[in-house]
């Protein structure tokens, strides 16, 4: 006897999957239009406006500084042979895996007045006091910009870089071969042809330094990010921190639109194997030096040096940093991840089935509400779980008044809070890599299992997984590795007293103090390489 | 002077010898095939021509001039070569006029605009300049890429695969266009192909690669009648081989009896093989004959048999005006051809 489900089940918990997880964003956005007491009307007297333009120099900067990185990067290691290329393909990605923070506080730690380049000038040139000379101060918003656009240069990098070689290869090829040179073929043709793609980069650029919390929260530089977090944090206002993230909304919509509009549409043509060994200009001399030594400066500004640092404060503060603390919240934050992975890999599972085997206009709306959280900045984010949370322990702890029985914050205040954000932020990831995988199963094995007397649960259950399991093995490992590196989010929504790995990192770099948890934060790059060495693989595979 | 001389060319990738110690030359206003299975090495000789591949020796000079070598690399945009690709390779933001302009170095804004309406105008185009690759059909696009590749008079022409995204139907109507259009502007062409029909339509001389060499060049009748090699006969006809005993130099013996030759068999040795094609051999009705035939394909204008006889299973071509009693016994004969003997 096989174990049945009507289709109205399936349709039933992918409803049910999708309303849940939309809640939030529901919640946040009626809350943005509640009249407020004083203080939002305080903030947007005095300091919102500055917090606004703030956000938008950060992300045109950040934006900016990206694409005099990115773009040089991607058209060398695309179009160009020189000594190295093959190894920057990948490596130039590396500074993916690098929190802000972490390289933020390397900087600063570098180039403050007590740091090693500092203190090497003035023995260089004999300077006695900062009166002596001008040296530029990090903690700003433009050293915001740089710390952050070289972690993030590497979407654009790869996207950018992607569009030249497999969209317009062929025709800068045809191009060179009608007379054209490398800058003429470079404006006319390679340029025009990948503006999507740049755009959708910068747009995905944007969306990300908006979001970004710990560096600009260290440098001390108010962006709206830190607007939320201290209007919670500082006024227990929900009311004016919903409304602030209303304005991040816009924001967010805007670029998400942008990105939308300008993802460059799949061309299909054949994938010649020669194009991944062959060049189209073979660099020469001086030329090729240029090239590799630009290389390496960006890699080594992004990734080398900020690792270098950490592992050499790792080893100076090793009996410090390796204590029962680390392995604490590292184990606290491996089984937030662990089960934050599981849940949404049965969610969207159900969810993905259900768009297979349902027929129909609205199939794919579970999915869509379910994604809604997909690119919500962390404290955004967070606000948007305590509204509906904190109402429901309201309501339940009236419902109990009076009886033995206290629930206190059941929801808002255990962890259910931060595990509950991470499903609604990550959702969207872990249907994204199933849904691919599910794309490469041909619809005939299901009516084949269907003919051969199977149902629909025992023909997901028997076919379908065994088939899927490299897609959901990456669906959970992404995930995973997300919720780990998670901070803003974390550090509104845990418990009294309950530290992921993340926090207690940003703990320690906001008190000035990143040596003495330095193995927490390799631990954090390590993790972070992760998906990079997935992704990686899978190009290759396509290829 | 020759348009094109390839002299030892030998290219490798991954240790592996793609291209292996070619040597070829191309006449002025000649159209050369180069024929193969795919992995011969065919479309990276053609790279290679053009300079998007350096090769690893051996030397490329177009009308005399050295591409390579002593005198250094010509990089592709220096050689003045005309390509067509197999996608056509339409710059898809361009229109149909801007395309064609894309490689004229003329500054002159009139000058520029009458060359692409001459363009235009030879491939048949004319009205057609204000469209966008994607609202042309791929018969469209293709006469876009030819004109394209011709507006700036290149020294040579190299065609890669040009005619494999065509249906059937309209592709042989579009080889005899593209073949006068290029023998009308007097270019020396290279074209890659591993279909034998499109080279003997569109080719004047066939250079058959095997392996990253050249296993035989020559018109198309002299490749079809006399292959040097086992492996060209094979590529150019369906056929099998039948042990043979060389009598003289126009006739051989086989278990199916004496076959006269057309052409001179040469000084070989006595014993060996002909290789026979379906056209080589005919069926007749004969009260002695032990042909089985094993069946029949209906082709329009023949009929193939396939047939069993002594043992031997082979292929035959029919009239179909003409079709055969199979209730009667059939009996086999070899035709008097140009015999293809390999000792």
């Amino acid at each position: 006897m096989q174990l049945s489900l009507s289709l109205s089940k399936w349709q039933t918990f992918a409803w049910l999957i999708g309303l849940s997880l939309s809640v939030p964003l529901l919640f946040l956005i009626v809350e943005s239009f509640q009249p407020d007491s004083e203080v939002f009307a305080h903030l947007w007297d005095t300091v919102l406006w500055d917090y606004v333009s703030n956000t938008i120099w950060l992300i045109v900067g950040v934006c900016l500084v990206c694409a005099l990185i990115a773009l040089p990067l991607g058209w060398l290691t695309a179009y160009c042979e020189f000594p190295g290329r093959r190894f920057f393909e990948w490596s130039l990605m590396l500074p993916l895996a690098m929190p802000t923070y972490l390289i933020a506080y390397v900087y600063t730690d570098l180039l403050d007045y007590a740091g090693p380049v500092q203190i090497a000038l003035r023995e260089w040139f004999g300077w006695q006091s900062p009166d002596d000379y001008w040296f530029f101060d990090i903690r700003t918003l433009p050293g915001a910009i740089v710390m952050i656009a070289l972690v993030l240069y590497p979407y654009l990098f790869l996207i950018f870089r992607t569009a030249l070689r497999e969209q317009s290869f062929k025709l800068v090829q045809a191009s060179q071969l009608m007379g054209k040179s490398p800058s003429q073929s470079f404006f006319k043709v390679s340029l025009p042809l990948s503006r999507g793609a740049i755009v959708a980069g910068l747009a995905l650029i944007s969306m990300e330094s908006m979001a970004d919390f710990a560096t600009v929260h260290y440098f001390a530089v108010s962006t709206l990010t830190t607007a939320v977090y201290d209007t919670w944090l500082g006024y227990y206002s929900l009311t004016a921190a919903a409304k602030i993230s209303g304005i991040m909304l816009l924001f967010l919509f805007l670029a998400l639109t942008l990105e939308r509009l300008s993802r460059p549409t799949q061309v299909v043509h054949e994938r010649q194997s020669s194009v991944n060994s062959t060049t189209l200009y073979h660099l020469k001399g001086t030329q090729a030096w240029l090239a590799s030594g630009f290389c390496w400066l960006i890699l080594a500004v992004a990734f080398i040096v900020p690792t270098w640092v950490l592992v050499d404060y790792a080893i100076n503060y090793f009996e410090q940093a390796w204590n029962d603390s680390f392995f604490l919240y590292a184990w606290q934050s491996l089984k937030i991840a662990f089960w934050v992975s599981v849940v949404l890999i049965i969610m969207s599972m159900l969810v993905v089935f259900n768009q297979r085997v349902s027929h129909g206009k609205r199939v794919a709306v579970p999915g869509k509400l379910a994604s809604t959280g997909y690119a919500l900045p962390g404290t955004v984010l967070a606000i948007a779980v305590l509204i509906p949370l904190t109402l429901l322990d309201d309501k339940l702890n009236t419902w109990f008044e009076g009886t033995q029985f206290e629930p206190g914050l059941l929801f808002s205040g255990t962890i259910f809070a931060l595990v509950f954000a991470y499903v609604v932020r990550f959702y969207a990831i872990a249907q994204g890599a199933v849904e691919s995988s599910y794309q490469r199963i041909s619809p005939s094995l299901d009516m084949a299992s269907f003919s051969l007397g199977r149902n629909r649960l025992s023909t997901m259950l028997s076919i379908h997984l065994p088939l899927l399991r490299r897609g959901i093995l990456t669906a959970a490992l992404l995930v995973f590795i997300e919720c780990m590196k998670e901070l803003p989010a974390a550090l509104l929504l845990r418990p009294f007293n309950y530290e992921t790995l993340a926090t207690h990192v940003f703990q320690y770099v906001s008190d000035e103090q990143l040596e003495l948890a330095s193995v927490s934060a390799l631990f954090i790059v390590l993790v972070g390489l992760i998906p990079l060495y997935v992704v990686n693989r899978s190009m290759e595979q396509r290829s | 002077m020759h348009s094109l001389v390839l002299e030892n060319l030998s290219y490798r990738y991954d240790g592996e010898a793609v291209v292996n110690n070619l040597t070829l030359n191309v006449e002025q206003n000649e159209i050369v095939c180069l024929l193969g299975a795919s992995g011969c090495g065919k479309t990276t000789t053609l790279k290679v021509i053009a300079g998007l591949i350096e090769p690893f020796q051996g030397s490329v000079s177009i009308l005399g001039k050295a591409m390579n070598g002593a005198s250094g690399f010509i990089p592709p945009q220096k050689r003045n070569i005309g390509m067509m690709f197999q996608d056509y390779a339409l710059f898809p933001h361009l229109t149909v006029a801007q395309n064609v302009a894309f490689g004229l170095t003329i500054k002159d804004k009139s000058a520029r605009e009458s060359r692409v309406a001459e363009m235009l105008n030879l491939v048949q185009l004319q009205g057609y300049a204000a469209r966008f690759p994607h609202e042309l059909s791929g018969g469209q696009q293709q006469r876009v890429a030819i004109a394209r590749a011709l507006a700036y008079k290149p020294n040579l022409l190299l065609l890669d695969e040009p005619f494999s995204n065509i249906d059937a139907q309209v592709r042989f109507q579009l080889i005899n266009d593209i073949r006068r259009i290029i023998k009308d502007q007097q270019v020396s062409a290279i074209f890659v192909s591993h279909s034998k029909e499109e080279a003997f339509a569109f080719a004047d001389r066939l250079a058959i690669m095997d392996k990253g060499k050249i296993a035989q060049v020559g018109d198309p009748k002299t490749l079809f009648q006399r292959p040097k090699s086992k492996m060209v006969a094979e590529f150019l006809g369906q056929g099998i081989y039948i042990p043979a005993q060389r009598v003289n130099g126009a006739s051989v013996e086989t278990k199916f009896g004496a076959v006269h030759s057309l052409v001179e068999l040469g000084n070989m040795d006595a014993k060996g093989e002909v290789y026979l094609r379906p056209q080589h051999i005919t069926l007749e009705n004969c009260a002695q004959g032990s042909v089985k035939i094993l069946n029949q394909r209906f082709m329009g204008t023949e009929y193939i048999y396939r047939v069993t006889v002594e043992g031997q299973e082979l292929e035959v071509s029919h009239p179909a005006h003409e079709p055969l009693d199979l209730t009667k016994p059939i009996s086999l004969k070899i035709k008097a051809h140009a015999v293809n003997f390999f000792s």
